[in-house]
């Protein structure tokens, strides 16, 4: 789950990380109020749950709280990749000396949490990394010890970092301390900046949370804002579906992460484009094969669909009653090709006889030939 | 055969809840010896037959144990692991789906210190056809043969296996190592087991998108790999950035790229086959 800049600042607040004084506003006024109430040059920054959101005009400084309201203004209800703008972070503007970059990801092959340090900070740290990579110090932690203080200013020191060298550290190991606290996958301060006067400050911050830890947060559980990127995915989402919206016109459905991955990646080789990845997991119903293919049904894009099922712990004869339900109650009005094989196959074959749906024994063959159903339809 | 024969003897964790219960069943039918299990407060009960502890410590005072599953809910699931390890257990086998993300980063590093082997989690676990299943996969599609499976999917590793077994090959070991991000075994620890036992002939590596386990298999296959591997990929159509389903199945920013994947392996002399088919027509190609 994605936290707001604003919200990751509370949070990196709370452990005793330095960020510049501010708030959120929802309209202009209170950005007059807040940039007032501060009474120094702020900048004024859209809070929506994608990156580059200055390059879209959504960050911009204002020097009075009357040009603060007018930039609030402008930014509020702009539209930045598809998401609206309905609140702004309204906040000091830092004397910049020198910009770093200060990361904690998960990291697979080490198996750890990983910190990431350069002093090449502001910009994109993929950018430095494909670039420059040896300009990113990385430092893989033992879970068992934490982040401890001599290796924070050993990591400063390997990064190249100037500034106050225990100040620096200590961002370092606060930064470790929120990540464990809130169980976050991905904590960066960039830039953390070093101020003309030496301060330390967190300028911009993001928090992505572990989903699977949720539950021992309710508080930030509730942070949650349904802001998907499609409608669909969230009406997925009550179903417990594992669902992503894709740009093609052929709705998926399957059962298992992998065989929803294998089934997209045949239709794409045969000429196909997939509208949509959606996994329905393991031993489902009728009753979720018939809300998948309702969900699936929703979609004005889709204009054919294909089922591939390789049945194990789900029954092939559960699926074919889900789907045999959705064609009855006329909710699905475009062709169905489905692929079934493993536990109760026969079964499955039998209900499904007479029925209006091309059943082919392998995958390639039903991608195939929905592929060919849907182009000629056009 | 690696890891299990139709000697191990299980000790199911969370064995009086629905899934624990089911699956254990489903062990019992397929021949797996199971011979204890656990579910914390409910010591004295039995479950199919299988006697039921308060402990895993008090189930290794009545029974001796190779292997212990587990079907423990996501909050409690890593615990349970630690609490297999450290009273001994050399094999655990983490079925659990959603368990958070840092108490894996902690228990795979305890886990590991202490000598045992993890598997998973969120993985359907592992079988030697027609001896031994520890684990949620259908064991019928699994005839006895000569290929060893590893696989970061579940549905399609019983593709595989069917078809496998269909063309006369067959398996020997079939591991799921899962979908998760942070998980106790990857493919780069079992190639060696494969590498050594002399019934696999061959090794289909069933990778995905996202990570780089599929990158570091490769390059182990490079330098030591005596047999056959043959490897396929999902997800290469899949969108840079989305989670598909797995919660490791995402490409973020360079890494985990289907190409990098790809790459790998042809510089490792893998063969990558595009279709579940076309892994049965490499692996009899392979062994000639």
């Amino acid at each position: 789950m994605k936290l707001h800049e604003y919200q990751a600042k509370e949070i990196l607040a709370k452990y005793g990380i330095p960020v510049p004084p501010g708030k959120v506003a929802f309209t202009p006024e209170e950005a007059r109020e807040i940039a007032r109430q501060i009474g120094k040059r702020v900048v004024i920054k859209a809070q929506v749950h994608v990156g580059g959101r200055g390059k879209a005009g959504g960050v911009k400084l204002a020097d009075t709280p009357a040009e603060a309201e007018e930039v609030a203004k402008k930014i509020l209800g702009m539209n930045i990749k598809g998401l609206t703008v309905k609140k702004v972070l309204v906040a000091e503007a830092a004397e910049i000396a020198k910009e770093y970059y200060a990361g904690l990801i998960l990291d697979r092959s080490s198996q750890r949490v990983v910190m990431m340090v350069s002093r090449e900070g502001g910009v994109d740290i993929e950018e430095v990394a494909r670039k420059n990579p040896e300009a990113i110090v990385k430092y893989p932690i033992d879970p068992d010890k934490g982040l401890r203080p001599f290796e924070a200013r050993q990591i400063v020191l390997d990064a190249g970092l100037t500034g106050n060298l225990n100040k620096l550290a200590d961002v370092l190991v606060k930064l470790y301390q929120a990540y464990v606290g809130v169980d976050a996958f991905l904590a960066e301060i960039n830039p953390l900046v070093v101020t003309e006067s030496g301060e330390i400050i967190a300028v911009d911050a993001k928090i992505d949370l572990d989903d699977n830890a949720l539950f021992r947060h309710p508080d930030l559980a509730k942070l949650r804002e349904v802001e998907a990127e499609h409608p669909l995915e969230i009406e997925a989402q009550n179903y417990g579906f594992a669902y992503v919206k894709l740009s093609g016109n052929i709705g998926i459905l399957g059962n298992g992460a992998g065989l929803v991955m294998y089934t997209l990646d045949l239709v794409n080789r045969v000429g196909g484009k997939p509208a949509n990845f959606l996994d329905i997991g393991g031993g489902a119903k009728a009753e979720v094969v018939y809300n998948a293919l309702k969900l699936l049904s929703k979609d004005p894009d889709v204009k054919g669909i294909f089922i591939n099922i390789f049945g194990g712990i789900t029954r092939a004869d559960e699926v074919a009653k889900g789907v045999i339900q959705a064609l009855e109650e006329g909710i699905v009005k475009v062709p169905v090709v489905m692929r079934v094989a493993g536990t109760a196959e026969e079964e499955a074959k039998k209900l499904l006889e007479g029925k209006p749906v091309y059943i082919y024994p392998t995958s390639i063959e039903a991608a195939k030939a929905i592929v060919a159903m849907v182009e000629g339809k056009k | 055969m690696i890891l299990i024969d139709r000697n191990t003897r299980v000790l199911v964790q969370g064995i009086t809840g629905r899934e624990g219960s089911f699956h254990t069943r489903q062990m019992l039918d397929y021949g797996t010896k199971v011979v204890a299990g656990v579910t914390p407060g409910k010591g004295g009960q039995e479950v199919h037959g299988v006697p039921v502890y308060n402990s895993v410590k008090e189930a290794l005072k009545e029974h001796e144990i190779d292997a212990s599953i587990i079907f423990v809910p996501a909050f409690a699931a890593a615990d349970a692991a630690l609490e297999a390890a450290h009273a001994g257990i050399p094999l655990v086998v983490l079925i659990t789906e959603g368990i958070p993300t840092l108490d894996m980063v902690q228990a795979v590093k305890e886990i590991k210190d202490l000598g045992v082997r993890l598997i998973g989690g969120n993985c359907p676990g592992l079988i030697s056809a027609e001896e031994s299943k520890i684990g949620i996969m259908p064991g019928h599609v699994f005839k006895r043969g000569k290929v060893g499976i590893i696989s970061r999917s579940g549905t399609l590793t019983y593709e595989a296996a069917a078809a496998l077994s269909n063309a006369g090959l067959g398996t020997t070991t079939t591991v799921g190592i899962g979908g998760d991000p942070i998980i106790g075994t990857t493919f780069k620890d079992l190639l060696p087991l494969f590498n050594e036992d002399p019934e696999t002939e061959a090794v289909v590596v069933i990778g995905e998108i996202g990570g780089s386990d599929e990158e570091e298999a490769a390059a182990w296959i490079k330098e030591h790999m005596k047999k056959p591997v043959v490897a396929f990929i999902s997800g290469r159509s899949a969108p840079k950035g989305k989670r598909m389903g797995h919660a490791g199945a995402i490409i973020m920013g360079d890494v985990g790229t289907p190409e990098s994947k790809v790459k790998a392996f042809q510089e490792a002399g893998v063969p990558i086959a595009e279709t579940i088919d076309e892994i049965v027509e490499l692996v009899k190609e392979a062994l000639g």
